[in-house]
């Protein structure tokens, strides 16, 4: 078993769980957006696979889908992330009605 | 070579979570976000470094493709799509993994002569994607209205289905992983399991799809640890997990905010109207 990749492992789940464990409501859905993006890296993956040389079409068209859906991950996360937390800048402090979460800042709040 | 890999992923990994913890307060956030996509452009690029990597055609091109899909998408998309535009990006990285252990399985020829931790990390990586990409599709579908927003249930049906579902795709997996080398058994707990996204979001109102696509957020980000342990590469297990983590916590979060707990909305039939969230 490849016991340091487990301890990885756990260690960066607890990571996880300790950055996130304070987030204002507003920021849930960029956040969100955010780890989105992080999890692109499965592109990591295919880029791997593919990168140490596969064998007939069908293998190399599914990772290069594969690589591409990837990307598409990352820079869309990143770049969708950036815009929504553009749009809380332009107007800082005020309540808009329609924002999910806004209103129910400080019920939510433990 | 490869220690130069590891002390750049190790680079990434700080600039994630310094990123994502500026990400979590209002004035650090842009800043935060951009720090995130600094680490990952450094993980890409040790990648690359990897010795004996080669297809750089096909690499360039499977990453020119994406850069080409997603940068309009995210450029254009209005502020009103932002959500099913998030699922969707959940999707593909969902899809992407269940990919990748396709091609794994037909590359070891059924894991032939792969440790069996390989075999059941890149199989849970399989069902787990496939559900993340599935269920993020209708998720997006709902949304953006081309599904029905309401719920749509098939009643007492609904749970017995999704069991019997579930059991086919582990009844596969475990075939599997007990020396079934037959294509058609990863084929089958692909389609198993897209099944089941399919079937959970279906029943979920728009309301509460915030928090459903949060949720399958965190299941694409422990798909794509698994695939790290199937690949030995640690940027795929430290990221994968972070985000796994981070994004559960953050689901329990949102169903709190809204008043919700995560049995009550995956057991569906709440909220009507598409584009609620």
């Amino acid at each position: 078993m490849p016991i340091e990749s487990i301890a990885i492992l756990v260690l960066a789940g607890f990571v996880g769980y300790t950055v996130i464990s304070k987030v204002p409501n507003t920021l849930h859905t960029p956040l969100m957006s955010g780890t989105n993006a992080i999890h692109g890296i499965v592109l990591l993956g295919g880029l791997i696979v593919l990168g140490h040389g596969v064998d007939g079409v069908l293998n190399k068209i599914l990772l290069v889908v594969a690589i591409a859906f990837g990307m598409i991950n990352v820079v869309g996360g990143f770049l969708v992330t950036d815009r929504m937390l553009g749009m809380f800048k332009q107007r800082p402090g005020e309540q808009r009605p329609g924002e999910r979460g806004a209103d129910a800042r400080e019920e939510g709040e433990q | 070579m490869t220690t130069l890999v590891s002390v750049l992923y190790i680079v990434a990994f700080v600039l994630f979570i310094y990123g994502l913890m500026g990400m979590t307060g209002p004035r650090t956030a842009v800043r935060g976000n951009w720090i995130a996509a600094a680490g990952m452009t450094v993980a890409v690029v040790a990648t690359l470094l990897l010795p004996g990597m080669g297809n750089w055609l096909l690499i360039a091109l499977g990453l020119g493709i994406g850069a080409a899909i997603g940068v309009p998408a995210a450029r254009r998309v209005k502020m009103t799509a932002m959500p099913q535009m998030v699922a969707l990006f959940n999707g593909v990285g969902g899809g992407a993994v269940a990919l990748i252990a396709w091609v794994e399985f037909r590359v070891t020829t059924g894991y032939e002569a792969e440790p069996l931790y390989v075999a059941i990390a890149s199989l849970f990586a399989a069902i787990v994607g496939s559900v993340s990409f599935w269920g993020s599709g209708v998720a997006f579908g709902k949304l953006q209205e081309i599904l029905p927003g309401r719920p749509v249930t098939l009643g007492r049906l609904q749970q017995p289905l999704n069991i019997v579902l579930l059991a086919a795709a582990l009844a596969c997996a475990v075939i599997i992983a007990a020396g079934g080398r037959s294509e058609w058994l990863i084929i089958g707990v692909l389609v198993a399991a897209g099944l089941i996204g399919v079937m959970v979001v279906l029943p979920i109102g728009g309301a509460d799809m915030p928090v459903v696509i949060s949720l399958l957020n965190a299941c694409t980000g422990l798909s794509a640890a698994a695939m790290g342990l199937a690949l030995d590469n640690t940027a795929l297990i430290v990221a994968g997990m972070i985000v796994g983590a981070s994004g559960s916590i953050l689901t329990n979060l949102m169903a709190q905010a809204m008043n919700r707990s995560i049995p009550a909305i995956l057991a569906g039939g709440f909220g009507g109207g598409g584009g609620g969230g």
